[in-house]
């Protein structure tokens, strides 16, 4: 009932946004910039036109901004989902298309080309349950592909519209084991085509023209993405978990030292930490994952992040879809095993925006930047605390999803006396 | 042992009672009538627990945080267990001068956790194919399994679940089945054996699925396809339990009457589902949606058995109140949804919701990371019943991961709460236990010492860890 009521006011308003715009003042947080500015204790923060006008401990309120008192609260920057399928996927399994997935499609050889930008819902319910809890914006990525590479990811904001702040953002690939099952099953064959299908792209100009017959590993639609990688312009997610093959990453990072490469999953990867750290590589990780759960993770620990991080590799966590959500679970309990609070706050904001190549918009709280924000009623890495109000863009977003509404349904069903009726009344 | 063994053979699940006695007198004289002796007895206990407690010594914990699972907190309290056993709870408790004294000053201490919901040792790390053992998906109704013989003790995922505070957990067989077979109850000790870690006396469960599962599974392998599929294949099944109970009947009547029988052919999973309508064996079913839970609890009524708790039951808030007519316990997560169709209405309030219905609330793991925090998993629930206006208190909330699993299991006459005479299952905590930062510092069962945080030589290491190059854990 309570978006209708928006909705209405919204198309009262003739759905012009900017005619919403609200001047908004925070005032009396713990504030998390995850900029030079740190931690202010008793800040204020000023919202102007969507962006951040001025942050700090002796900025004035001007008249007619709307203020939000967050005595005894935290703010920090929206939380930026490191790795999810967002805006692809509403029901993972067996209820219809989704988009996360791309099973035979002939327009690629290797997976490269395919593009998410093309495949995001905004009325997807996941996004407005994750941003209810704080996560603003998110990489979302296509999770399978009959392929090696699974295509392009966008970067896109979790606001109404979910406009894509970044597409063609980063290409994933894994070089585990489950992508050496896409090369005969082996990592000695993978290795081999992925170098052959990057040689190829790099030995070409631009992709072949119409007008020529064009029979490479690589399809046409492929080469341009493999071009953007070998270039640096985007990013590629490198996945693996055993030591071994994090050093076949860095190997690769030698002969190619253009490429942006992101380490992901990355269960051993506190056995190379310092060589992580020295060729620049960050890492995107869940380090809840601490069991030997296949034969490329027999050193999983759950001391992952925190040996990784100590080690100076930029590390973000918040792996899911439907529960990204949880990140601030999974950040506090790397906390609770070595990573230092500073760190975790940043894991879930100022470090995958930058890895992610969006840190010029958000992930952190200066002037000038994207409005996202979060008031926290505590701790946000705690179990117990929670988002109070989130601000995407500089507008205080509605706080209910689909799992709210549903609660309220119920909870007013069974009534004040406990009592129920037999039917359900809207 | 052998006697015990014997007798409890000889009590056949699914016997009538008046058979107990024809069991008593075999045993007790061992050259009893003819006929009894021709009677064919069915062992009900063929692979019976070794469990031993690791020796404790009489310990009282002070000046801690206590919270005893039954919905009691004591802020300055002491705790005293010795012999295996509490031995007293309270403000101030008298103890032994030669007791083993542990200042928990700023520390928490609570039961054990335990899980009724695990697939370690059935799905175990690593997971791979070799060790997948916890499905049976050769057929629909396949009662007759029993995870026990599945469990690799090996698995590295019960050492982590011990850090996490968990002493006592269920071993379900997967969710493929209309029936996936019987569950085992362990304590969670480092054994070589699942006999080693099995739970004395505690009773066998019986896994049953409800929904997409067995439907997708099955659908293209000769049914069933649909949930009414589903359905009938329950209910025939239950049918041919009851022709199978009634046939033993006979056979154990015509024998006691002298007359010249021949036993009926067993059939294990018949057996096993025998012992549900007996009694005997506890049925854990997984099922998310509301709908179809209530349907599951009127064929419980058809057949005359009971639901011991749903499993997953993310829709349990829409029908609390018959969950709580029916006496059935849901075991939930705190906040999982949305991965699969029946698991799209999943919300956050889901626990609380069900807890302010009355019906038993239970939090349960399903996940060899879950289980390492299930703490987490019910202080976000407290929380998320607070923000919606449902106010349990912290003890209270313990319950969900305490004494109501204990009752679904059929072990709560034995532990699940901090009350004199119960075993000495319990967990000191470095604080309290509703915080991403606390963790477990003491693990105790049975009164032993299992865990210890802050010394290596207590946490124990799977052979499978062992000699690795990589020691993740362990180093």
């Amino acid at each position: 009932m309570r978006k209708l009521i928006i909705a209405a006011a919204l198309a009262s308003a003739g759905f012009a946004q900017s005619a919403l715009a609200q001047n908004i003042a925070i005032t009396g947080a713990k504030i998390y910039t995850q900029t030079e500015q740190g931690v202010i204790e008793n800040g204020t923060l000023l919202i102007r036109d969507g962006n951040i006008e001025s942050i700090g401990n002796d900025v004035n309120v001007p008249d007619g901004y709307r203020k939000y008192d967050a005595s005894g609260k935290v703010v920090t920057p929206g939380l930026v989902g490191a790795m999810t399928s967002l805006g692809l996927v509403e029901v993972e399994s067996w209820a219809g298309v989704v988009d996360a997935s791309v099973g035979d499609a002939s327009v690629s050889h290797s997976g490269a080309a395919f593009d998410v930008s093309y495949a995001i819902n905004p009325d997807s319910t996941v996004i407005d349950v994750s941003r209810i809890e704080g996560v603003t914006s998110a990489a979302t990525t296509i999770s399978y592909t009959d392929y090696l590479f699974q295509g392009q990811g966008s970067v896109i904001s979790l606001g109404k519209g979910a406009e894509i702040i970044k597409p063609r953002a980063f290409t994933v690939l894994d070089v585990g084991g489950n992508g050496a099952e896409h090369s005969g099953g082996s990592r000695a064959a993978l290795w081999v085509t992925l170098e052959k299908l990057f040689d190829e792209a790099s030995g070409l100009s631009e992709a072949p023209g119409l007008d020529t017959v064009w029979e490479g590993l690589n399809t046409r639609a492929d080469i341009e993405a493999l071009q953007r990688i070998l270039s640096g312009d985007m990013p590629l997610v490198m996945e693996a978990e055993r030591k071994s093959d994090i050093l076949q990453i860095l190997a690769f990072k030698k002969r190619h030292p253009e490429v942006n490469i992101i380490l992901m999953d990355a269960a051993e990867a506190w056995r190379v930490a310092d060589e992580l750290a020295e060729a620049d590589i960050p890492v995107i990780m869940n380090p809840e994952m601490n069991l030997p759960d296949s034969f490329e993770a027999i050193g999983a620990s759950i001391e992952n992040a925190a040996r990784l991080a100590k080690a100076g590799v930029k590390v973000a966590v918040g792996m899911e879809t439907h529960n990204i959500r949880l990140a601030t679970q999974h950040a506090g309990n790397a906390v609770a095993n070595g990573l230092t609070h500073e760190q975790g706050i940043a894991s879930l904001t100022s470090n995958p925006a930058s890895i992610l190549g969006v840190s010029d918009r958000v992930g952190s709280l200066a002037a000038g930047k994207q409005a996202d924000v979060v008031i926290w009623s505590g701790d946000p890495l705690e179990v117990t605390e929670y988002a109070e109000q989130v601000f995407i863009k500089g507008e205080p977003i509605d706080m209910d999803s689909r799992q709210t509404e549903l609660r309220d349904r119920y909870q007013n069903f069974y009534g004040q006396d406990g009592k129920t009726s037999q039917y359900i009344q809207p | 042992m052998a006697h015990t063994r014997t007798c409890v053979t000889a009590a056949l699940a699914f016997l009538v009672p008046a058979l107990l006695s024809g069991c008593q007198s075999t045993q007790n004289s061992g050259n009893d009538s003819e006929q009894a002796a021709q009677k064919v007895n069915i062992d009900t206990n063929p692979y019976p627990s070794t469990y031993t407690p690791i020796e404790g010594q009489p310990t009282v914990i002070t000046n801690v945080t206590v919270i005893d699972g039954v919905g009691n907190k004591i802020d300055n309290g002491m705790v005293y267990f010795a012999d295996g056993k509490i031995q007293a709870v309270g403000e101030n408790i008298d103890f032994p001068d030669d007791a083993r004294v542990i200042d928990g000053e700023g520390k928490w201490v609570t039961p054990g956790i335990i899980d009724n919901h695990s697939h370690l040792g059935v799905y175990p790390s690593p997971a791979i194919g070799s060790l997948s053992d916890g499905n049976e998906m050769t057929k629909p109704v396949t009662p007759g399994v029993w995870a026990e013989h599945s469990v690799w003790p090996q698995d590295a995922g019960f050492a982590r679940a011990l850090a996490g505070g968990v002493t006592t957990l269920q071993i379900l067989p997967g969710s493929a089945n209309l029936f996936g077979g019987r569950s085992v109850v362990l304590k969670n000790v480092p054994s070589r054996t699942m006999q080693d870690m099995k739970f004395p006396e505690a009773p066998y469960g019986m896994k049953m699925a409800c929904g997409e599962n067995p439907k997708r599974v099955y659908g293209k392998k000769g049914g069933p396809m649909t949930r009414m599929g589903n359905v009938r294949g329950y209910r025939q099944a239950w049918s041919d339990a009851q022709d199978y109970m009634r046939k033993w009947e006979k056979y154990e009547a015509d024998v006691d009457a002298g007359k010249e029988a021949t036993p009926p052919k067993r059939d294990l999973d018949l057996e096993t589902m025998a012992g549900v309508l007996n009694g005997d064996i506890l049925v854990h079913m997984h099922c998310y949606r509301a709908d179809e839970m209530v349907t599951m609890m009127d064929m419980m009524k058809e057949f005359d058995y009971q639901i011991s708790s749903f499993h997953h039951a993310v829709e349990a808030y829409k029908i609390a109140d018959k969950l709580e007519q029916n006496n059935v316990c849901a075991s939930m997560w705190a906040d999982w949804w949305g991965f699969k169709m029946e698991a799209y209405d999943g919300i956050r309030e889901n626990i609380p919701m069900v807890e302010k219905a009355g019906a038993c609330a239970i939090v349960h793991s399903d996940s060899d990371i879950g289980i390492q925090r299930l703490n987490q998993e019910a202080a976000k629930a407290w929380s998320d019943g607070k923000r919606a206006g449902i106010d349990i208190s912290m003890a209270d909330a313990w319950v969900w991961l305490t004494a109501n699993p204990a009752k679904s299991l059929g072990i709560f006459d034995k532990t699940g709460s901090l009350e004199a005479g119960k075993n000495a299952d319990l967990v000191l905590w470095t604080g309290n236990p509703f915080s991403t930062y606390t963790k477990a510092e003491k693990v105790y069962i049975d009164g032993g010492q299992v865990f210890d945080l802050n010394d290596p030589r207590m946490q124990p290491q799977s052979d499978f860890e062992v000699g690795q190059a990589a020691q993740g854990e362990n180093q």
